[in-house]
């Protein structure tokens, strides 16, 4: 009987020795990467809502969208997770969204994709799936777009970018999706849930959609990077583009004196003349992509403006209180090419247009009424050479007794500027009595401003406005 | 009977602990009793010399072109022996790369014909595979022979061909007349959850006048014997070896517009061997 407890308890040793050793070869297991105060159950839906599990619709969308199904279901399973994507104009809502996410974190690192098997009424391509939204922070959310899904059960993956950052994760898997060509239709997902998979390989991250930008910048300016996103390639070959927000990458600046970059990818300019490359990593692994700043001479804001806010109807600045605009760049197709690059600096927003023909400012909702207003007061910046034959023209657009746009009532007056009022490397303070605008026949219902140029390439706006 | 008592729980202990290794998935823990066997170096390549430089040429030379009917598979590339399709990487590899511009598709094959064959004797490449729909990279033989009796009648032997739509798994295989094209003597080997492009693996073959094993990181998958295959054996005369990119074909499919581009093959060494006796 002693012997038999003695070469029990040996084989108990071993056992344990053996068990410890076996712990330490096999990589990445679950215990020992984090502290196992957080359940590391994989399971989202298998045949029902796993441990904690809740759904919320999106706001706006159709709130009974979702439904657990028992007829369709993958391989036979016992219930399916059924999507009924509305149709345009459908009252019940304008698209299908919402999140699965869990009351308690999840431990999920230890594994590398979500992945579940989908299929749909019809060819259909979703417009977002992913991983990381928890209705709140969501500071790890990374998703695939457009993922095409048919009538046939198909497995997918979403890889998570870094399973490191999925230690307490709550938001397991969201979705939305609006109608296909106007219509409504139904896809049923089913067997969500996390995996460890060494089928997923070749990370290649980017910011800035991998390519190597350079922009000229002033101190004093912020940028945000974005474009960020990973591939990674599926067990089946194929490139999968995840897109990823800020908090999965390191930020670096090459030069601290001229640029910093937060942990947001909010890149400040601070410095100058001088250079700094901005880059980034994801995981450790070097992010494809860059943005190169290259500043010169501290950028020189407009002058402020110094009149009493009760004699000015503003259209944009930060010196007064500012009425609706719809837009400052309505993007009027198809023979518009400018483009709007606004930017910030020092707190001071300027209005940056580029690839510049003419532009329009509109402000409908409501109309403007300036009969007791005297003058059109604008800031504008010229930042290249002006060349010879530069026009630069302000059109006023009043919508007539109508109120609204068109309807044969509109009158409009265009006033038009050259060199050396246009000149280059200085703010012009324009103050055009708005008697000169001949061409209005009232000036209580202006709706637009429109600037129309002719050899001007681009050219910053500031402090636009109505005085008396 | 106290003893056999003892022995039984020990016994069963024992089991136990077995399961539990067995339940942790630790990999390679699967071994194998193989005949031993010494193994002589008679002819290697590791692959080395300058960045962008070609490989060896008293060791290999090329195929080109687009070959009859896509090399006889509907194969999409045109090899070529340009440095962006083959060359050294300068760290001790070879870099087989298929490009894609539009619908143009260039990769490369290279082989060792008229300057190196063996008959029997062990043949293996250490390599990493490239991936994606419609990319077959592979490392194979067929008989010197092939000018005078044509091919099936001069034998293939693939040591490792692999489809990239399915990057963990390869397979080795035999054609033969009788046992060729589409119904070739073929076993598949599956890396558990992993994948032959993530990083590199030891492709061999084993070969004998009785019998060609096949392996992987040196396990063992197929073992083909004479004596079972009921179609001539042509294996018993020298062979020469190639390693190639193909792009679609017969065997893979086409690539897609999810294939990405460029995909390369890297060749870490090429050693072959002779038994020591």
């Amino acid at each position: 009987m002693n012997t038999f407890i003695k070469f029990q308890f040996k084989s108990v040793l071993i056992f344990g020795i053996v068990l410890l050793t076996s712990l330490a070869g096999c990589k990445r297991d679950l215990e020992e990467l984090t502290p196992p105060d957080y359940p590391t159950d994989p399971n989202v839906f298998i045949d029902g809502f796993s441990a904690n599990l809740i759904y919320a619709a999106f706001g706006g969308s159709n709130p009974k969208a979702f439904q657990v199904d028992k007829e369709v279901t993958y391989n036979n399973s016992a219930a399916s997770m059924r999507f009924e994507v509305p149709a345009v104009n459908d009252p019940v809502g304008a698209y299908a969204g919402g999140s699965f996410f869990t009351t308690v974190g999840r431990n999920l690192s230890g594994y590398t994709a979500l992945t579940f098997w989908a299929k749909a009424s019809q060819s259909a391509n979703i417009d977002i799936v992913g991983i990381g939204n928890d209705l709140g922070a969501n500071k790890y959310q990374a998703s695939v777009s457009g993922l095409a899904v048919n009538t046939n059960w198909k497995k997918y993956y979403i890889p998570i970018p870094d399973p490191s950052k999925f230690a307490a994760e709550r938001g397991m898997f969201f979705y939305s999706e609006g109608a296909e060509s106007g219509n409504g239709y139904t896809f049923w997902i089913d067997e969500v849930k996390f995996e460890e998979l060494g089928t997923i390989a070749h990370a290649q991250p980017a910011i800035l959609l991998g390519q190597k930008d350079t922009i000229n910048s002033f101190a004093g300016i912020t940028t945000q990077i974005g474009g960020l996103s990973s591939v990674f390639n599926l067990p089946n070959g194929v490139n999968q583009t995840v897109d990823l927000v800020a908090s999965y990458f390191e930020f670096f600046s090459s030069n601290e004196e001229i640029a910093t970059v937060n942990s947001t990818g909010v890149v400040s300019v601070i410095g100058g003349p001088g250079t700094a490359v901005i880059t980034a990593k994801m995981g450790g692994k070097e992010a494809k992509g860059s943005l190169t700043i290259i500043t010169g001479e501290p950028f020189q804001t407009a002058p402020v403006p110094t009149n009493n806010p009760n004699d000015v109807i503003s259209l944009f600045s930060e010196a007064f209180p500012n009425v609706p605009v719809d837009y400052y760049n309505g993007y009027w197709a198809p023979f518009q090419t400018t483009l709007s690059e606004d930017f910030t600096v020092g707190g001071d927003n300027i209005l940056s247009y580029t690839n510049f023909n003419f532009v329009g400012v509109q402000f409908s909702d409501p109309i403007i009424d300036a009969t007791t207003m005297t003058h059109l007061r604008l800031d504008l910046f010229f930042p290249n050479d002006i060349a010879p034959g530069t026009q630069f023209k302000v059109k006023l657009v009043d919508f007539g007794a109508n109120g609204v746009y068109d309807g044969g009532d509109d009158t409009n007056h265009t006033i038009t500027f050259s060199s050396p009022t246009i000149n280059t490397q200085n703010w012009i303070s324009l103050d055009i009595p708005l008697a000169n605008f001949t061409g209005l026949a009232s000036r209580a219902h202006l709706g637009q401003l429109i600037f129309e140029g002719t050899n001007v390439s681009n050219f910053y706006a500031d402090n636009i406005y109505f005085r008396r | 009977m106290k003893k056999i008592l003892i022995n039984n729980s020990l016994k069963i202990n024992i089991a136990v602990l077995f399961v539990i290794l067995m339940s942790f998935g630790c990999k390679k823990n699967e071994t194998q009793e193989l005949d031993d066997r010494s193994w002589k170096l008679v002819w290697s390549d590791e692959f080395e010399g300058d960045s962008l430089s070609q490989p060896d040429s008293t060791k290999w030379t090329y195929d080109i072109g687009n070959g009859q009917g896509g090399w006889g598979n509907q194969e999409l590339q045109s090899y070529t022996n340009s440095p962006e399709n083959v060359s050294l990487d300068g760290a001790g590899n070879l870099l087989i790369t298929a490009i894609r511009n539009g619908d143009n598709i260039t990769s490369a094959r290279i082989k060792t014909k008229g300057l190196y064959s063996q008959k029997y004797g062990r043949i293996e490449a250490r390599l990493k595979t490239p991936y994606g729909p419609g990319i077959w990279p592979a490392f194979w033989m067929l008989g010197d022979n092939i000018d005078e009796v044509s091919w099936p009648q001069c034998g293939e032997i693939d040591i490792m061909e692999l489809r990239g739509q399915a990057p963990n798994i390869v397979a080795a295989t035999l054609h033969g007349p009788g046992y060729s094209g589409g119904n070739p003597i073929t076993k598949s080997f599956a890396l558990p959850n992993d994948r032959f492009d993530a990083k590199f693996h030891l492709f061999a073959a084993e070969w004998d006048e009785d019998k060609i094993d096949f392996f992987v990181d040196d396990f063992l998958f197929q073992r083909i014997e004479k004596k079972s295959v009921t179609n001539p054996w042509v294996f018993d005369q020298s062979f020469y070896m190639i390693l190639n990119v193909a792009v679609g074909g017969n065997y893979v499919g086409f690539p897609t517009s999810g294939t990405p581009f460029p995909q390369t093959m890297i060749v870490d060494y090429v050693r072959t061997y002779q038994k020591a006796d």
